[in-house]
């Protein structure tokens, strides 16, 4: 450890990561990693301590990450038990060193999560998402078909809360903190984001009953209001949206059960 | 779970004003027993909306605590809550403790097929004499706990399942639910407490 | 060479519609039976292959992230320019051809620009559609704000996260058309060679990530969208998977590599903190409205906390030297002066590698003129985003910027229709060259990706293969295929087998180094004939010594990023070259021997050209071709911000 102004500037750190090939089942491998600078992101450490491998000859560790600045949304690990570790609104790549402490041992695992299975050590397959937009996230337009910008006026309070909820990264954090493995938030936050502007009323119902068809066959869990997924977001979107999921759910299936069918009913006169 | 729980969460405050009638004393009580069972439509109703919400609420339960625990692929080998509370991660367990505990108490106090302390018509007197006992107005104390701690979780789920809460209302609701759940059990309880302290006799 | 830009007849404001209108169609009946290829899926890629798939098209979309949304578009922050002339401020669509034009320092194709200020305005009007949440005005009508010292505000935003909206955008429609079983996507698949069949372009050759399976795929035309190169700085603003090889990879098969030299410095990133550093951050340029730039007058006061220099011991360079812009002189004329300061050895902020490579950026000033609660109001989230990063608090004492690789205005060679010189190859987005000459706007990348992929690609490639018979792709087992899909797996195996002592990183920063210092901000001879040599060295060391673990059946980062670092090593090269024999000034592109008292000093009778760069084979260097810049109705003059 090195001081600097009282202050520790690198760390020694005791690390757990988790090694597994796909379809094989994984186990944790401990490796010790010295001069870890306090100012090093937590993806830099993994580089180091992937250097350190290399130059032992071993294979290195996979992870997801990409952008390294917080809003790509590939980054996805698990430290100590905590989706993008202790700090909370911050991917993984935004986590800094100077939040650990000197001697520390630090778990790293990859989401866990049956509709993510683990590719290679950290890194998930977190295709269930785009089936979920897929199926249904989107407002249906083709390019060359949109009328003037300006002709649809949207609210600033409703433009705002789009916003809101459209600032998901897509992560998966939410899935990975969730005890019950529920992509609720993601949902929520993708169905709430067009489910309130004007231009996404039309498809309103349709999105939303098949885009939590989709999240059903995906295999993730059901939400039993927990709140870890809010806690553990990196851009702390809220509850709000899966309230707002649950409403238009609702009100989606008891329109589709009166709906009329325009066709006369089986065996009728 | 909402829907069913709904209706649950009605049922007990019925109950709980129900018995509270037993500290208006012996009379009340019995008159109130005597006219439910002078109305069989309405108690046998009441009776099957309530078993099929009973069941319903433990079939869907059972289905989403395996569906749950599958989709969770054993989880992080390091467990870090940072919000889930006490009630919201105990629901299943709880809930067996009071399914338990509602199969005892028809036992006891409806077919009276066992802990039978008192032979009679006084609604009244059959719940004094079983209460005086100490271990089972304890299993009963316990049981209403669990009650409190599976309500106040509950509750507040109604709202976000209906759709009907959001981070303005947030705190409040689950404020409101914890004192509906503290409401129901401490009423419960007062019930077995004033038995063994020696206030209802 | 054959570099012809088919630039249409005609007053440069009609260029465009005479042109769409003389395009080729295919019946709709035929559309299905062309399959094109769209290679990555940031804004270009995710507009063009949602956009051929409505059109009735067979497409096949790939891109190295695990998901499409995850393209690099999604980082930018600013916003996206339209000429909309909401604001009734002024704005037209030649306007902002204009100010496109003069920022890129006249190096950049007439009738290109133009266009895509006429399309701008439609672009608005397609994501408004798609549910991009812009901000709004209390009316319900679109906002809009002045960005990069533009004196119109047509510029729209969705808070700081403009590039992520707008690409959410492409990418619901992209996915819309994956659902209907339109586009066939292939996330975590790394396009590793073009394969050409009688000089046209007619597939391409990709290794799937994560099983390591190399695979070639046939089609009628290929659209290569891949961004851009910043990545051969090491250090720069781009992702981390940003690389050149899909276009190189394509140069080497004969497609013109054009000006490569034009890379854009942005100058507020947060400094590089030590050694084991692998991204800079970007911090938005607004700050620049409320924040003072300056660095201590002598070297000696360095190493003090910014408090403990007295004012009258401050330089505030940019006000000194600029004094009618100030801290808002353009992108490429702030970083060059903060490099000077720099290198005079006044740089702040940590020793790196024996150098502070830093200036303050102080809003003292600023807190007390407007109250800490309104700047916290204007920049919270940056002020946030810095202390998380560095652990300094903002209010208490000034921020610390250095300039980082941001952009890069070069790429591959395309005529007016975005067609490489080869035949059915079509570029798309910043992996092109054409619109931004050698300097880019504030909020124009966005808008230049989006234009490519959704009004100006499906047009041209439509008349492409209107001239392409259908059904005559070739087939998979054709030899071209085989011959690619044999070098790939050569290279692969090459690569795994080497089994030297240095990894793949340590190669990157090594290149990283000799780009940054003698290809950054300021270039010169000298240094870029030695670049060229170290380069050279390092490119025969990293054949030799690469250490590369992991197995070709899996998941293999490391694989990946020596197949990367291998490409930028050869395309370094040829960036220092064109650096080298570009004897001029211009925008991004500042050689030291060609200035005037420290302003860029163009030559617009030698270099009104585009260079284009011609692979000559593996160790030679490549040949140099020229296009003409033709300005028909533009007068040239000499950029001042004085």
């Amino acid at each position: 450890m090195v001081q600097e102004n009282g202050k520790a500037t690198t760390l020694a750190l005791k690390l757990r990561v988790w090694r597994q090939r796909r379809g094989q089942p994984g186990a944790f491998e401990e490796h010790a990693l010295a001069a870890v600078p306090t100012s090093a992101s937590f993806l830099e450490m993994m580089d180091m301590l992937n250097e350190q491998l290399i130059k032992q000859g071993k294979d290195t560790f996979a992870f997801d990450h990409d952008c390294r600045e917080g809003i790509c949304g590939m980054c996805s690990m698990t430290i100590n038990g905590m989706p993008h570790g202790p700090l909370p609104g911050v991917t993984t790549c935004q986590l800094h060193m100077r939040n650990f402490r000197d001697g520390e041992t630090i778990t790293v695992e990859p989401w866990r999560a049956r509709a993510f299975p683990v590719l290679k050590d950290l890194a998930v397959d977190r295709s269930a998402f785009d089936k979920v937009i897929q199926s249904g996230g989107f407002i249906t337009v083709r390019t060359g078909s949109a009328p003037e910008a300006n002709n649809i006026p949207v609210p600033k309070p409703v433009a705002d809360e789009a916003m809101d909820a459209a600032e998901c990264i897509g992560c998966g954090a939410c899935v990975a903190s969730c005890k019950n493995g529920s992509a609720m938030l993601f949902v929520g936050a993708k169905i709430n984001h067009l489910n309130i502007l004007p231009q996404g009323q039309a498809e309103r119902d349709r999105r939303t009953l098949a885009m939590v068809k989709t999240m059903d066959e995906a295999g993730f869990g059901n939400c039993t209001n927990y709140g870890e997924c809010q806690a553990h977001c990196p851009k702390s979107i809220t509850l709000d949206v899966i309230a707002k999921l649950n409403r238009d759910y609702l009100r989606a299936r008891v329109k589709e059960f009166f709906s009329s069918t325009g066709k006369p009913s089986k065996g009728g006169d | 779970m909402a829907l069913t729980g709904l209706v649950l969460i009605g049922f007990v405050l019925g109950h709980l004003l129900g018995n509270l009638l037993m500290f208006k004393g012996p009379a009340a009580l019995n008159e109130y027993a005597k006219w439910l069972h002078d109305h069989p439509g309405l108690i046998w109703t009441a009776r099957m909306v309530l078993l099929i919400s009973v069941f319903a609420h433990i079939w869907v339960g059972i289905k989403l605590s395996l569906e749950n625990k599958a989709s969770r692929d054993g989880g992080p080998a390091v467990d870090a809550t940072r919000r889930a509370s006490l009630g919201s991660r105990t629901m299943p367990y709880s809930g067996v403790v009071i399914l338990g505990f509602i199969v005892f108490h028809l036992l006891h106090f409806t077919f009276k097929s066992v802990a039978v302390a008192y032979q009679g018509d006084s609604v009244y007197a059959m719940v004094v004499a079983g209460f005086s006992q100490p271990a089972i107005a304890i299993f009963y104390i316990v049981s209403m706990l669990l009650l409190c701690l599976h309500l106040g979780h509950g509750v507040s789920s109604v709202f976000q399942t209906l759709g009907l809460r959001n981070e303005r209302w947030r705190g409040r609701l689950d404020a409101l639910a914890q004192a509906y759940a503290w409401f129901i059990a401490l009423g419960f309880i007062s019930i077995p407490l004033a038995v063994l302290t020696g206030c209802l006799k | 060479m054959k570099l012809d830009s088919k630039i249409p007849a005609g007053p440069l404001a009609d260029k465009w519609n005479n042109h769409k209108a003389k395009l080729r169609l295919v019946n709709p009946a035929n559309r299905r039976k062309y399959h094109i290829i769209v290679v990555g899926s940031g804004l270009a890629g995710s507009a063009a292959a949602a956009s051929f798939a409505e059109m009735g098209y067979e497409v096949s979309c790939f891109c190295y992230q695990d998901s499409p949304r995850r393209a690099h578009s999604i980082a930018a922050q600013g916003g996206i320019n339209a000429a909309k002339n909401y604001q009734n401020d002024g704005d037209s669509v030649r306007r902002l051809f204009q100010d496109t034009i003069k920022g890129g320092d006249y190096r950049a194709r007439e009738a290109n620009v133009y266009r895509l200020a006429q399309v701008s305005a439609n672009i608005i009007d397609q994501c408004v559609a798609q549910g991009v949440p812009f901000a709004r005005e209390y009316g319900g009508l679109l906002a809009n704000r002045s960005f990069g010292g533009a004196q119109v505000s047509r510029t729209f935003y969705a808070r700081g996260q403009t590039g992520q909206q707008l690409l959410l955008g492409a990418y619901s429609a992209l996915s819309r058309q994956i659902g209907l079983g339109a586009v066939k996507m292939y996330t975590r698949h790394e396009m590793l060679d073009l394969v050409l069949v009688d000089g046209k372009a007619k597939g391409i050759v990709t290794r799937d990530l994560v099983t390591g399976a190399v695979e070639s795929w046939a089609s009628d035309v290929v659209v290569v969208c891949t961004g851009g190169y910043g990545n051969v700085f090491y250090l720069s603003t781009n992702a981390q998977g940003c690389n050149v090889t899909a276009t190189f990879r394509a140069h080497r098969r004969g497609a013109g590599f054009a000006n490569p030299c034009y890379t854009q410095i942005h100058p507020t990133c947060i400094p590089v903190h030590g050694e084991d550093q692998s991204k800079l951050t970007l911090m938005s340029e607004s700050l620049r409205n409320d924040g003072r730039v300056w660095v201590p007058k002598n070297a000696a006061d360095c190493a003090k906390p910014a408090a403990d220099i007295p004012e009258e011991a401050r330089d505030y360079f940019l006000e000194r030297k600029y004094p009618s812009y100030g801290n808002l002189a353009p992108r490429d004329i702030a970083s060059r002066a903060a490099k000077e300061v720099c290198d005079e050895g006044r740089g702040v902020g940590q020793l790196v590698d024996g150098k502070r490579l830093g200036v303050y950026l102080d809003f003292s000033a600023a807190i007390k003129r407007l109250g800490e609660g309104e700047i916290r109001a204007r920049y919270g989230n940056l002020f946030d985003m810095y202390e998380n990063i560095t652990g300094e608090n903002a209010y208490k004492q000034p921020m610390r910027i250095f300039p980082a690789v941001h952009y890069t205005m070069g790429g591959l060679w395309v005529d007016y229709n975005l067609q490489s010189n080869i035949p059915g190859l079509f570029v798309g987005g910043e992996a092109n060259f054409s619109d931004h000459g050698a300097n880019r706007l504030g909020a124009s990348a966005l808008m230049q990706g989006l234009a490519d992929g959704y009004f100006v690609l499906p047009y041209t490639v439509t008349d492409y293969l209107a001239g392409e018979k259908p059904g005559s792709r070739p087939s998979k087992d054709a030899p071209e295929f085989k011959a690619a899909l044999k070098d790939v797996n050569d290279r692969v195996a090459k690569l795994l087998s080497i089994n030297g002592t240095k990894s793949p990183r340590h190669y990157h920063k090594a290149l990283g180094k000799i780009t940054w210092e003698k290809c950054g901000m300021a270039r010169d001879k000298a240094g870029l004939e030695g670049a060229i040599r170290d380069l050279q060295a390092l490119r025969d060391d990293f054949w030799k010594n690469v250490k590369v673990v992991g197995s070709g059946d899996a998941l293999a980062p490391e694989l990946e990023r020596a197949g990367r670092v291998a490409d930028f090593l050869d395309f370094g090269i040829m960036m220092c070259l064109d650096a080298l024999t570009r004897e001029e000034s211009c925008g991004g592109h500042f050689r030291t021997e060609h200035q005037d008292a420290g302003e860029a000093k163009r030559d617009d009778a030698q270099y009104a050209h585009a260079a284009v760069w011609q692979w000559t084979g593996d160790g030679q260097l490549p040949a140099r071709h020229t296009e003409p810049l033709v300005y028909e109705e533009t007068q040239l003059s000499t950029r001042s911000y004085k």
